[in-house]
Protein backbone atom coordinates (compact mmCIF):
# COMPACT_ATOMS: atom_id res chain seq x y z
CA UNK A 1 0.00 0.00 0.00
CA UNK A 2 3.05 2.58 0.58
CA UNK A 3 3.86 1.77 -3.08
CA UNK A 4 1.77 4.43 -3.86
CA UNK A 5 3.88 6.95 -1.98
CA UNK A 6 7.23 5.44 -2.83
CA UNK A 7 6.15 6.18 -6.66
CA UNK A 8 5.21 9.55 -6.26
CA UNK A 9 8.94 9.93 -4.48
CA UNK A 10 10.19 8.61 -7.55
CA UNK A 11 8.16 10.73 -9.46
CA UNK A 12 9.72 13.82 -7.44
CA UNK A 13 13.26 12.69 -8.04
CA UNK A 14 12.52 12.36 -11.58
CA UNK A 15 10.82 15.87 -11.92
CA UNK A 16 13.80 17.33 -9.74
CA UNK A 17 16.28 15.86 -12.55
CA UNK A 18 14.36 16.91 -14.57
CA UNK A 19 14.06 20.87 -14.17
CA UNK A 20 18.04 20.16 -13.08
CA UNK A 21 19.20 18.33 -16.56
CA UNK A 22 16.25 19.75 -19.06
CA UNK A 23 15.16 17.90 -20.42
CA UNK A 24 11.23 16.62 -20.72
CA UNK A 25 10.87 12.87 -21.63
CA UNK A 26 12.26 9.88 -19.72
CA UNK A 27 12.91 7.22 -22.47
CA UNK A 28 14.18 4.89 -19.40
CA UNK A 29 13.85 4.63 -15.83
CA UNK A 30 16.12 2.01 -13.94
CA UNK A 31 15.47 1.56 -10.11
CA UNK A 32 16.93 -0.90 -8.28
CA UNK A 33 14.69 -2.55 -5.00
CA UNK A 34 16.31 -4.45 -2.54
CA UNK A 35 14.68 -7.36 -1.49
CA UNK A 36 14.61 -6.21 2.23
CA UNK A 37 13.80 -2.86 1.01
CA UNK A 38 9.70 -3.42 2.06
CA UNK A 39 8.50 -2.83 -1.35
CA UNK A 40 6.69 -4.99 -3.28
CA UNK A 41 7.52 -4.91 -6.69
CA UNK A 42 4.34 -5.63 -8.73
CA UNK A 43 2.69 -3.08 -6.33
CA UNK A 44 4.86 -0.27 -7.62
CA UNK A 45 4.80 -1.15 -11.14
CA UNK A 46 0.85 -0.51 -10.56
CA UNK A 47 1.48 2.57 -8.52
CA UNK A 48 4.36 4.09 -11.45
CA UNK A 49 1.56 3.39 -14.06
CA UNK A 50 -1.47 4.86 -12.29
CA UNK A 51 1.22 7.91 -11.43
CA UNK A 52 3.13 8.62 -15.04
CA UNK A 53 0.13 10.30 -17.34
CA UNK A 54 1.00 13.52 -18.02
CA UNK A 55 4.75 13.24 -16.62
CA UNK A 56 7.54 12.87 -17.67
CA UNK A 57 7.76 9.68 -17.40
CA UNK A 58 4.69 8.96 -19.72
CA UNK A 59 6.24 7.26 -22.10
CA UNK A 60 9.01 5.86 -20.28
CA UNK A 61 10.30 2.06 -19.92
CA UNK A 62 10.89 1.06 -16.24
CA UNK A 63 12.83 -1.10 -15.30
CA UNK A 64 13.06 -2.57 -11.63
CA UNK A 65 15.93 -4.64 -10.80
CA UNK A 66 15.67 -6.45 -7.75
CA UNK A 67 18.63 -7.20 -5.83
CA UNK A 68 18.75 -9.57 -2.90
CA UNK A 69 19.13 -9.22 0.66
CA UNK A 70 22.92 -9.69 1.74
CA UNK A 71 23.42 -10.25 5.10
CA UNK A 72 26.12 -11.15 7.76
CA UNK A 73 26.26 -14.72 10.16
CA UNK A 74 27.92 -14.49 12.99
CA UNK A 75 28.68 -18.20 13.36
CA UNK A 76 29.11 -18.69 9.51
CA UNK A 77 31.54 -15.91 9.58
CA UNK A 78 30.39 -15.29 6.04
CA UNK A 79 28.28 -12.85 3.77
CA UNK A 80 24.90 -14.47 2.88
CA UNK A 81 21.49 -13.52 0.83
CA UNK A 82 18.19 -13.66 2.45
CA UNK A 83 14.77 -12.72 1.22
CA UNK A 84 13.50 -11.64 4.50
CA UNK A 85 14.59 -10.36 7.99
CA UNK A 86 12.87 -13.19 9.30
CA UNK A 87 15.13 -15.92 7.20
CA UNK A 88 17.38 -17.82 8.94
CA UNK A 89 21.12 -18.03 7.52
CA UNK A 90 20.94 -20.65 4.74
CA UNK A 91 24.19 -22.19 5.56
CA UNK A 92 23.86 -22.94 9.03
CA UNK A 93 20.21 -22.73 9.72
CA UNK A 94 20.78 -20.42 12.47
CA UNK A 95 20.08 -16.52 13.53
CA UNK A 96 20.37 -13.73 14.03
CA UNK A 97 21.55 -12.59 10.79
CA UNK A 98 22.71 -8.92 10.82
CA UNK A 99 21.50 -7.26 7.58
CA UNK A 100 24.20 -5.53 5.10
CA UNK A 101 22.84 -4.41 2.62
CA UNK A 102 20.08 -5.15 -0.44
CA UNK A 103 17.10 -2.83 2.47
CA UNK A 104 17.09 0.13 -0.41
CA UNK A 105 14.91 1.52 -2.81
CA UNK A 106 16.65 3.53 -5.38
CA UNK A 107 16.65 5.52 -8.50
CA UNK A 108 19.69 4.25 -10.46
CA UNK A 109 19.64 6.35 -13.58
CA UNK A 110 17.65 7.80 -16.34
CA UNK A 111 18.06 7.39 -20.29
CA UNK A 112 16.28 10.98 -21.68
CA UNK A 113 15.60 12.18 -24.61
CA UNK A 114 17.38 15.45 -25.65
CA UNK A 115 16.16 18.51 -26.27
CA UNK A 116 16.13 19.21 -29.92
CA UNK A 117 19.01 21.12 -30.76
CA UNK A 118 18.33 24.45 -32.80
CA UNK A 119 19.84 25.07 -35.33
CA UNK B 1 23.53 19.31 -2.70
CA UNK B 2 20.06 19.90 -4.10
CA UNK B 3 17.80 20.74 -1.43
CA UNK B 4 14.46 19.32 -3.59
CA UNK B 5 15.59 15.50 -3.49
CA UNK B 6 19.05 15.57 -1.21
CA UNK B 7 21.16 14.24 -4.45
CA UNK B 8 24.80 14.74 -4.09
CA UNK B 9 24.63 15.42 -0.46
CA UNK B 10 28.02 14.82 1.62
CA UNK B 11 25.51 13.04 4.35
CA UNK B 12 24.82 9.52 2.41
CA UNK B 13 21.78 10.66 0.66
CA UNK B 14 22.53 10.01 -2.52
CA UNK B 15 26.16 10.51 -1.90
CA UNK B 16 27.21 7.71 -4.19
CA UNK B 17 26.06 9.65 -7.07
CA UNK B 18 29.25 10.11 -8.51
CA UNK B 19 30.19 6.76 -9.04
CA UNK B 20 29.23 6.11 -12.42
CA UNK B 21 31.25 6.89 -15.72
CA UNK B 22 28.11 7.17 -18.03
CA UNK B 23 27.86 10.71 -16.03
CA UNK B 24 27.14 13.23 -19.11
CA UNK B 25 28.33 16.40 -17.65
CA UNK B 26 25.31 18.36 -18.20
CA UNK B 27 27.01 21.38 -19.47
CA UNK B 28 28.48 19.42 -22.40
CA UNK B 29 26.54 19.33 -25.46
CA UNK B 30 27.66 16.10 -27.63
CA UNK B 31 25.31 15.06 -30.28
CA UNK B 32 27.20 11.60 -31.22
CA UNK B 33 26.48 10.07 -27.98
CA UNK B 34 23.12 8.40 -28.53
CA UNK B 35 22.03 4.80 -28.87
CA UNK B 36 22.87 5.53 -33.09
CA UNK B 37 26.23 7.41 -32.54
CA UNK B 38 25.64 9.58 -34.91
CA UNK B 39 23.20 12.49 -35.16
CA UNK B 40 19.95 12.55 -37.24
CA UNK B 41 18.46 15.68 -37.67
CA UNK B 42 14.83 15.33 -36.22
CA UNK B 43 15.71 12.17 -34.54
CA UNK B 44 16.08 12.76 -30.56
CA UNK B 45 18.93 11.94 -29.04
CA UNK B 46 19.31 10.43 -25.42
CA UNK B 47 21.62 10.23 -22.60
CA UNK B 48 22.12 8.42 -19.34
CA UNK B 49 21.96 10.64 -16.02
CA UNK B 50 23.07 8.76 -12.92
CA UNK B 51 20.93 9.72 -9.64
CA UNK B 52 21.89 6.85 -7.50
CA UNK B 53 18.92 8.19 -5.23
CA UNK B 54 17.29 6.81 -2.36
CA UNK B 55 13.52 7.43 -2.70
CA UNK B 56 13.05 7.78 0.73
CA UNK B 57 16.13 10.32 1.01
CA UNK B 58 13.57 13.72 1.18
CA UNK B 59 11.81 12.09 4.31
CA UNK B 60 14.83 11.39 5.60
CA UNK B 61 16.33 14.48 5.44
CA UNK B 62 13.12 15.79 7.05
CA UNK B 63 13.15 13.28 9.63
CA UNK B 64 17.18 14.14 10.71
CA UNK B 65 15.64 17.81 10.88
CA UNK B 66 12.99 16.61 13.25
CA UNK B 67 15.09 14.88 14.99
CA UNK B 68 17.61 18.06 15.97
CA UNK B 69 14.28 19.95 16.07
CA UNK B 70 13.19 17.84 19.06
CA UNK B 71 16.67 17.64 20.87
CA UNK B 72 16.81 21.17 20.87
CA UNK B 73 13.84 21.75 22.52
CA UNK B 74 14.44 18.88 24.91
CA UNK B 75 11.58 16.66 23.56
CA UNK B 76 11.71 12.52 23.55
CA UNK B 77 9.81 11.59 20.49
CA UNK B 78 8.65 8.30 20.68
CA UNK B 79 7.00 6.19 17.36
CA UNK B 80 4.07 4.02 18.47
CA UNK B 81 3.20 1.48 16.22
CA UNK B 82 1.00 -1.73 15.64
CA UNK B 83 -1.62 -3.40 14.01
CA UNK B 84 -5.10 -1.84 14.38
CA UNK B 85 -6.97 -3.11 17.91
CA UNK B 86 -4.01 -3.80 19.88
CA UNK B 87 -4.74 -1.09 22.14
CA UNK B 88 -2.28 1.56 21.41
CA UNK B 89 -4.83 4.45 22.21
CA UNK B 90 -6.20 3.31 25.15
CA UNK B 91 -2.41 2.24 26.11
CA UNK B 92 -1.58 5.74 25.83
CA UNK B 93 -4.69 7.25 27.75
CA UNK B 94 -3.48 4.83 30.53
CA UNK B 95 0.09 5.86 30.37
CA UNK B 96 -0.98 10.04 30.58
CA UNK B 97 -3.12 9.10 33.11
CA UNK B 98 -0.01 7.40 35.14
CA UNK B 99 2.60 10.02 34.35
CA UNK B 100 0.14 13.21 34.84
CA UNK B 101 0.16 11.33 38.61
CA UNK B 102 3.85 10.10 39.01
CA UNK B 103 5.70 12.82 36.89
CA UNK B 104 3.50 15.82 36.83
CA UNK B 105 6.46 18.53 36.46
CA UNK B 106 7.05 16.41 32.42
CA UNK B 107 5.20 18.34 29.76
CA UNK B 108 3.60 15.93 27.00
CA UNK B 109 2.11 16.31 23.75
CA UNK B 110 0.47 13.63 21.37
CA UNK B 111 0.51 13.26 17.23
CA UNK B 112 -2.29 11.16 16.11
CA UNK B 113 -2.35 9.31 13.15
CA UNK B 114 -5.39 8.12 11.64
CA UNK B 115 -6.77 7.71 8.26
CA UNK B 116 -10.12 9.22 9.29
CA UNK B 117 -11.94 10.73 11.87
CA UNK B 118 -10.62 12.93 15.03
CA UNK B 119 -11.85 10.37 17.25
CA UNK B 120 -8.40 8.98 18.86
CA UNK B 121 -7.28 12.82 19.50
CA UNK B 122 -10.19 13.77 21.32
CA UNK B 123 -9.78 10.44 23.51
CA UNK B 124 -5.87 11.92 24.22
CA UNK B 125 -7.49 15.24 25.24
CA UNK B 126 -9.82 13.97 27.37
CA UNK B 127 -6.96 12.02 29.01
CA UNK B 128 -5.74 15.02 29.82
CA UNK B 129 -2.76 15.93 26.79
CA UNK B 130 -2.83 18.04 23.86
CA UNK B 131 -3.00 16.50 20.98
CA UNK B 132 -2.71 17.03 16.86
CA UNK B 133 -4.94 14.77 14.73
CA UNK B 134 -3.24 14.03 11.39
CA UNK B 135 -5.12 12.66 8.96
CA UNK B 136 -3.44 11.00 6.29
CA UNK B 137 -6.80 10.07 3.82
CA UNK B 138 -5.75 7.30 1.77
CA UNK B 139 -1.90 7.60 3.14
CA UNK B 140 -0.97 4.06 5.13
CA UNK B 141 1.83 6.23 7.33
CA UNK B 142 2.97 9.21 9.17
CA UNK B 143 5.96 10.88 7.24
CA UNK B 144 8.62 13.16 8.62
CA UNK B 145 6.46 16.18 7.40
CA UNK B 146 3.36 15.42 8.83
CA UNK B 147 5.28 15.14 11.67
CA UNK B 148 7.43 18.22 11.64
CA UNK B 149 4.12 20.48 10.68
CA UNK B 150 1.90 18.66 13.55
CA UNK B 151 4.86 19.30 16.30
CA UNK B 152 4.50 23.03 15.03
CA UNK B 153 1.24 23.29 16.23
CA UNK B 154 2.24 21.93 19.49
CA UNK B 155 2.42 23.97 22.83
CA UNK B 156 5.48 21.78 23.42
CA UNK B 157 7.31 23.34 20.93
CA UNK B 158 7.54 26.23 23.20
CA UNK B 159 8.79 23.65 25.72
CA UNK B 160 12.10 25.11 25.64
CA UNK B 161 11.59 28.59 25.26
CA UNK B 162 8.39 29.58 26.58
CA UNK B 163 7.61 31.88 23.98
CA UNK B 164 5.74 31.72 20.75
CA UNK B 165 8.68 31.61 17.79
CA UNK B 166 5.65 32.33 15.34
CA UNK B 167 7.91 30.55 12.20
CA UNK B 168 7.25 28.13 10.03
CA UNK B 169 9.69 24.26 10.01
CA UNK B 170 10.81 25.86 6.39
CA UNK B 171 12.33 29.22 7.74
CA UNK B 172 15.74 29.32 9.25
CA UNK B 173 15.55 29.14 13.67
CA UNK B 174 17.66 31.65 15.72
CA UNK B 175 17.82 28.76 18.58
CA UNK B 176 20.76 26.97 17.37
CA UNK B 177 19.30 23.33 16.48
CA UNK B 178 22.67 22.29 16.52
CA UNK B 179 23.28 22.69 20.33
CA UNK B 180 21.55 20.19 21.95
CA UNK B 181 18.42 21.13 25.10
CA UNK B 182 20.68 21.77 27.71
CA UNK B 183 19.07 22.30 31.13
CA UNK B 184 16.30 24.44 33.58
CA UNK B 185 13.23 22.09 31.81
CA UNK B 186 12.68 18.74 32.58
CA UNK B 187 12.82 16.63 29.43
CA UNK B 188 9.60 16.56 27.66
CA UNK B 189 7.35 13.26 26.14
CA UNK B 190 6.00 13.48 22.60
CA UNK B 191 3.94 10.39 21.83
CA UNK B 192 3.37 9.88 18.09
CA UNK B 193 0.78 7.46 16.91
CA UNK B 194 1.21 5.96 14.08
CA UNK B 195 -1.52 4.76 11.62
CA UNK B 196 -2.62 1.23 12.28
CA UNK B 197 -0.36 -0.90 10.47
CA UNK B 198 2.49 -3.41 10.99
CA UNK B 199 3.97 -2.66 7.47
CA UNK B 200 4.68 0.54 5.87
CA UNK B 201 5.01 2.68 8.69
CA UNK B 202 8.31 0.97 9.38
CA UNK B 203 9.77 2.35 6.53
CA UNK B 204 9.26 6.12 7.14
CA UNK B 205 11.82 7.66 9.94
CA UNK B 206 9.81 10.47 11.91
CA UNK B 207 12.99 11.87 13.47
CA UNK B 208 11.79 10.14 16.71
CA UNK B 209 13.57 8.75 19.60
CA UNK B 210 12.78 5.18 19.19
CA UNK B 211 9.87 3.23 17.59
CA UNK B 212 7.83 1.32 20.31
CA UNK B 213 5.98 -1.69 18.29
CA UNK B 214 2.94 -2.72 20.64
CA UNK B 215 1.39 -6.56 20.02
CA UNK B 216 -1.41 -7.90 22.09
CA UNK B 217 -1.92 -11.26 23.17
CA UNK B 218 -5.05 -11.60 20.68
CA UNK B 219 -3.28 -11.31 17.74
CA UNK B 220 -0.51 -14.08 16.64
CA UNK B 221 2.30 -15.11 18.59
CA UNK B 222 4.29 -15.37 14.94
CA UNK B 223 3.52 -11.41 13.74
CA UNK B 224 7.34 -10.53 14.56
CA UNK B 225 8.19 -13.53 11.65
CA UNK B 226 5.11 -11.98 9.47
CA UNK B 227 6.14 -8.51 10.23
CA UNK B 228 9.69 -8.64 10.65
CA UNK B 229 10.51 -5.05 9.12
CA UNK B 230 8.79 -3.39 11.81
CA UNK B 231 10.24 -5.57 14.52
CA UNK B 232 13.69 -5.46 13.12
CA UNK B 233 12.94 -1.32 13.14
CA UNK B 234 11.75 -1.13 16.81
CA UNK B 235 13.56 -0.34 20.29
CA UNK B 236 11.08 -1.67 22.66
CA UNK B 237 8.39 -4.16 22.09
CA UNK B 238 5.21 -4.07 24.43
CA UNK B 239 3.38 -7.28 24.99
CA UNK B 240 -0.07 -5.38 25.83
CA UNK B 241 -3.08 -7.26 26.97
CA UNK B 242 -1.68 -9.57 28.90
CA UNK B 243 -4.83 -9.73 31.46
CA UNK B 244 -6.24 -11.62 29.07
CA UNK B 245 -3.30 -14.50 28.47
CA UNK B 246 -5.73 -16.87 30.46
CA UNK B 247 -8.15 -16.81 28.00
CA UNK B 248 -5.99 -16.92 24.88
CA UNK B 249 -3.77 -19.25 23.27
CA UNK B 250 -1.03 -16.67 22.52
CA UNK B 251 2.72 -18.47 23.84
CA UNK B 252 4.55 -14.90 25.31
CA UNK B 253 7.63 -16.65 25.51
CA UNK B 254 7.53 -18.03 21.91
CA UNK B 255 6.68 -14.34 20.93
CA UNK B 256 9.90 -13.19 22.34
CA UNK B 257 11.74 -15.64 21.01
CA UNK B 258 10.61 -14.72 17.28
CA UNK B 259 10.99 -11.18 17.74
CA UNK B 260 14.54 -11.51 18.96
CA UNK B 261 15.39 -13.62 16.28
CA UNK B 262 14.52 -10.29 13.71
CA UNK B 263 16.33 -8.01 16.35
CA UNK B 264 18.68 -9.20 18.97
CA UNK B 265 18.61 -6.42 20.97
CA UNK B 266 14.89 -5.52 21.37
CA UNK B 267 13.88 -4.68 24.23
CA UNK B 268 10.32 -6.03 25.72
CA UNK B 269 7.68 -5.29 28.35
CA UNK B 270 4.48 -6.99 29.39
CA UNK B 271 1.93 -4.82 30.63
CA UNK B 272 -2.28 -4.58 30.42
CA UNK B 273 -2.99 -0.86 29.88
CA UNK B 274 -6.41 -1.61 31.67
CA UNK B 275 -5.24 -3.23 34.19
CA UNK B 276 -2.67 -1.38 34.84
CA UNK B 277 -0.05 -4.39 35.36
CA UNK B 278 3.41 -3.65 33.93
CA UNK B 279 2.96 -0.26 33.50
CA UNK B 280 5.40 1.05 36.09
CA UNK B 281 8.24 -0.86 34.00
CA UNK B 282 6.51 1.43 31.01
CA UNK B 283 6.68 4.08 32.50
CA UNK B 284 10.06 3.57 33.84
CA UNK B 285 11.19 3.23 30.12
CA UNK B 286 9.91 6.41 28.91
CA UNK B 287 11.18 8.67 32.10
CA UNK B 288 14.89 6.34 31.26
CA UNK B 289 14.83 5.26 35.25
CA UNK B 290 17.17 2.51 34.80
CA UNK B 291 15.44 -0.85 35.03
CA UNK B 292 14.63 -2.07 38.81
CA UNK B 293 16.19 -5.40 39.88
CA UNK B 294 13.69 -8.61 40.08
CA UNK B 295 11.20 -8.20 42.65
CA UNK B 296 11.79 -10.21 45.25
CA UNK B 297 9.03 -13.46 46.23
CA UNK B 298 6.38 -11.57 48.20
CA UNK B 299 6.56 -14.44 50.45
CA UNK B 300 10.37 -14.27 51.19
CA UNK B 301 8.92 -10.34 52.90
CA UNK B 302 7.38 -12.80 55.56
CA UNK B 303 10.33 -14.42 56.27
CA UNK B 304 12.86 -13.16 58.68
CA UNK B 305 16.49 -13.46 58.42
CA UNK B 306 16.98 -15.75 60.24
CA UNK B 307 14.80 -18.69 58.33
CA UNK B 308 16.42 -17.26 54.99
CA UNK B 309 19.71 -18.00 56.34
CA UNK B 310 18.79 -21.71 57.39
CA UNK B 311 17.41 -21.56 53.95
CA UNK B 312 20.50 -20.60 52.25
CA UNK B 313 22.35 -23.42 54.94
CA UNK B 314 19.90 -26.01 53.40
CA UNK B 315 20.80 -25.49 50.14
CA UNK B 316 24.52 -25.08 50.28
CA UNK B 317 24.10 -28.91 52.23
CA UNK B 318 22.07 -30.11 49.24
CA UNK B 319 24.74 -28.26 46.93
CA UNK B 320 27.38 -29.97 48.63
CA UNK B 321 25.70 -33.87 48.94
CA UNK B 322 25.09 -33.00 44.71
CA UNK B 323 28.88 -32.31 44.15
CA UNK B 324 30.00 -35.01 46.34
CA UNK B 325 28.51 -37.36 43.97
CA UNK B 326 30.66 -39.01 41.24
Amino acid sequence: MHELSLAEGILRLVQASAVREQFTQVAVLRLEAGALAGVEVGALRFALEALRHGSCLESARIEIDEVPGRAWCEPCAAEVRISSRADPCPQCGGYPVRVLGGDRLRVMDLLVHEQEART
Amino acid sequence: MCVVCGCGGSDGVGGEAQRSAAVVQPQDLHYGAGPAGVSIPGLSQTRTITLEADVLGANQQLADRNRAHFQAHGVRALNLLSSPGSGKTTLLCATILALRERAPHVPLAVIEGDQHTRLDAERVRAAGAPAIQVNTGRGCHLDAQMVGDAFARLDLHDHAHGHHHGHGHRHPHGHGHDQSHDGGHPPALLFIENVGNLVCPALWDLGEAAKVVILSVTEGADKPLKYPDMFAAASLLLVNKTDLLAHVDFDVAQCIAFARRVNPGLQVLELSATRGTGMDAWLDWLLQVPPRPAPVPSAAGAEDAAALRARIAALEAQLAALQGQP
